[in-house]
């Protein structure tokens, strides 16, 4: 299974359009809607940091889901099943890198589904999806 | 436009009254798009004739463009305001995040008028505007304020904190607003007109998707835009070495102006260049919103502290071509690191570098030819390439501790009024002249852009690229309006000039359909002229005149790469230029 993976976050540059991408994926601009954030490490002159579900294996977030909306995908992560979400938050506290995004519109989460639209307009390589087989990084 | 584009939506604040109110404006994006366009517009609306440009009736006006968030490289803001630099047109671009900052709270422009009683910095999220007591950050420079503002609001990542240093809280005319660290609404004094208001900062914010027409044609329109600019060489080379790597070229060419413009060469320009930073201090770059190229480029300076062994601090100082000249070759200073730590201190008061540098440039000239003693300068002694003391005169252009200071706060022309020396004061329209003595292009649009900005319509590059016939009066003065009007379009849809070869009319007109506007190519070469003419009616309601521009003696004695520039020349092409701005 593919996964999308921070391969080195000192070459981002800022530009955010991972960010823009994740949301034109769906067809719209702006980035209500993104799985990926950027943002700097308390000032631009520190550099950046990149927030995304890095795929675990057993995901803190659907361990802590009431309602089982929260499905393991193959190969980590999880897979969001939002007729069965009720907004709890709960995900969003368990998460410990904070990639766990909130839609205010829907009161749902937003998670990474490691489809690796976003990494194809990242000109800096940066971000990558990646073949993994038996690594647990 | 689409019902529901947030675009349509515009942020009042009074600062007196500490009140806010939105009001649905589709009639001013429909007629203007946004930027340059819709700021021109609502500068008519909001900015009485005669205003005090330091007074609560001068309107600040920030406009962003309906391709923000949508677009790559469409990501700047429009600032408009009286100038307290010219007192005429002042308007300013800036990038980093404040535009899609601006469009993602949910605004398409914001008006800001009256004046706080006490310091205040102001917090807009989305539909919640707040005002802060700021006492106790005033008189903080610009990258503490950053920090502290930084630390204590929420955001991170989609946001943009816009604010001054000491120079705009002391009302220098050329102090500048920073934004995101190293980004700047730069010129023509716009950090006045906050420090005049008591606003220290805003931090601005949001997050929120943005409706196209038809979400295919958007995600295949992107596509090629993306590839388009990757693809573009200017644009990698932007990204490798950033704007600075016209330092050699433009030396090379004889045509970068080094100590006052006594000279149009200098020997250190290589010390200077893009490549000699790049390869001893750059430690990193940096990208505005929604932008690959990644233009920004910072040195990693390291400086000993003189007290302690072994005991360091490293900064990091975002460099510039435009910056590089000023506050470089223009002062002699051939010493990368003493440039770099001038470039620090202009950054920390906030002012506009190219102001600044040319100033103290001519401070420089008149006190050689002793038009200036150091009873004026207060004891210290400006001289080329002496950067420490450049620095020590920059924080006294802060504070103003006489009367020569308090000149020198006014500018070059304004300091040349009462010492002299105006034959090398370098100013057109009272503004500070940017980095090219190219030949009269550059010194054209200097003298006929809008905003007397190098951006305006790009003279310098006509200079570097029409043949020798070519050069006409008339030809060029064409060639510089046709420019300028085309400007207005890029700077309405605020994309940013390095993209113009990307956004052409017809691509724009495609784009703009996505985005629920339909303009022909035609439409917009129109209404580029109409905001030309929008904005020179301001210029002109407020005193300026094309007939009594003072040319700067010194740009017609040092030869320049066309060889002598003649006054005759730039009279006859300036008077071209007005014909062009009134005639249909």
């Amino acid at each position: 299974m593919a996964r999308l993976k921070v391969i080195d976050a000192e070459r981002c540059v800022g530009c955010q359009l991972c960010m823009f991408a994740c949301q034109r994926r769906m067809g719209a601009g702006g980035f209500a809607e993104s799985a990926i954030a950027i943002r700097s490490r308390g000032g631009l002159s520190r550099g950046l940091t990149v927030i995304v579900c890095r795929a675990c294996k057993e995901p803190p977030c659907a361990a802590v889901c009431p309602v089982d909306a929260l499905k393991v995908r193959k190969g980590g992560g999880v897979i969001l099943l939002p007729q069965r979400c009720i907004g709890c938050g709960h995900c969003q506290e368990a998460c410990p890198i904070g990639a766990v995004f909130w839609n205010e519109d829907t009161n749902k989460p937003v998670i990474c589904m490691h489809c690796g639209y976003c990494a194809q307009y990242c000109p800096h390589h940066v971000i990558a999806l990646v073949k993994e087989e038996n690594e647990d990084d | 436009m689409i019902e529901r584009d947030p675009l349509q939506r515009v942020l009042y604040i009074d600062l007196s009254k500490r009140r806010f109110w939105v009001k649905y404006r589709p009639d001013l994006f429909e007629k203007y798009i946004g930027g340059a366009g819709v700021a021109s517009a609502l500068l008519h609306e909001e900015c009485p004739k005669g205003t005090d440009p330091l007074g609560p009736d001068n309107p600040i006006i920030f406009a962003v463009g309906p391709l923000v968030g949508l677009f790559p490289m469409a990501s700047k803001t429009v600032a408009m305001f009286k100038s307290p630099h010219t007192g005429n047109l002042g308007e300013s671009h800036a990038g980093g995040r404040s535009a899609v900052s601006i469009r993602m709270a949910g605004y398409g422009a914001i008006v800001i008028k009256g004046t706080s009683n006490i310091p205040i910095y102001l917090s807009i999220f989305n539909d919640k505007v707040q005002f802060h007591d700021a006492r106790a950050i005033w008189g903080m420079r610009s990258h503490v304020v950053g920090r502290v503002i930084r630390e204590r609001e929420k955001g991170t990542g989609i946001r943009s904190i816009m604010r001054i240093g000491t120079a705009g809280e002391k009302k220098v005319s050329y102090a500048c607003v920073v934004t995101e660290t190293y980004r700047h609404f730069g010129r023509l004094g716009l950090g006045a007109v906050f420090g005049s208001k008591k606003l220290k900062a805003i931090i601005i914010g949001g997050k929120r998707s943005l409706p196209v027409t038809d979400k295919k044609r958007y995600k295949e329109a992107y596509d090629e835009v993306f590839k388009r600019i990757l693809e573009t060489p200017s644009l990698k080379k932007y990204h490798d070495l950033g704007t600075s790597l016209n330092v050699l070229p433009l030396n090379k060419k004889k045509a970068l102006p080094t100590r006052n413009l006594e000279q149009a060469c200098f020997e250190h320009a290589e010390k200077i260049s893009g490549e000699h930073l790049a390869q001893h201090f750059l430690g990193r770059r940096l990208a505005c919103a929604h932008c690959p190229i990644a233009c920004i480029h910072l040195a990693a300076l390291r400086t000993p502290y003189e007290d302690e062994p072994y005991f360091y601090k490293t900064t990091f100082i975002s460099y510039d071509y435009e910056l590089i000249y000023a506050l470089g070759s223009m002062l002699g200073i051939g010493d990368p690191e003493g440039m770099l730590h001038l470039l620090d201190t202009v950054e920390y008061i906030g002012v506009d570098a190219l102001s600044a540098g040319v100033t103290l440039a001519w401070t420089t000239e008149a006190y050689e030819r002793g038009l200036i003693s150091e009873k004026e300068t207060l004891g210290l002694k400006p001289s080329w390439g002496d950067y420490k003391t450049y620095q020590a005169m920059l924080e006294r252009i802060v504070t103003q501790p006489n009367d020569f200071y308090k000149a020198l706060a006014k500018g070059a022309e304004y300091a040349a009024e009462i010492y002299g020396g105006k034959d090398f004061a370098l100013t057109f329209g009272k503004n500070e002249m940017p980095g090219y003595h190219t030949g009269y292009g550059g010194h054209l649009t200097f003298l006929t852009g809008a905003r007397h900005s190098h951006l305006d319509s790009a003279g310098y590059s006509y200079d570097q690229k029409l043949r020798p016939e070519e050069l006409t009066p008339e030809n060029l003065a064409q060639k510089l309006f046709n420019e300028e009007c085309y400007r207005q379009i890029i700077s309405s849809l605020v994309i940013c000039f390095f993209a113009r070869s990307v956004y052409d009319y017809p691509t724009i007109a495609r784009l703009l359909s996505i985005a629920g506007f339909e303009f022909s190519e035609e439409d917009l070469k129109l209404l580029g002229k109409r905001i030309l003419r929008q904005k020179y009616n301001f210029k002109y309601r407020e005193g300026f005149s094309l007939d009594n521009l003072r040319i700067p003696k010194r740009i017609l004695e040092t030869i320049s790469p066309h060889g002598q520039l003649k006054e005759d020349f730039f009279r006859k092409a300036i008077a071209v230029y007005k014909s062009l701005l009134t005639s249909d």
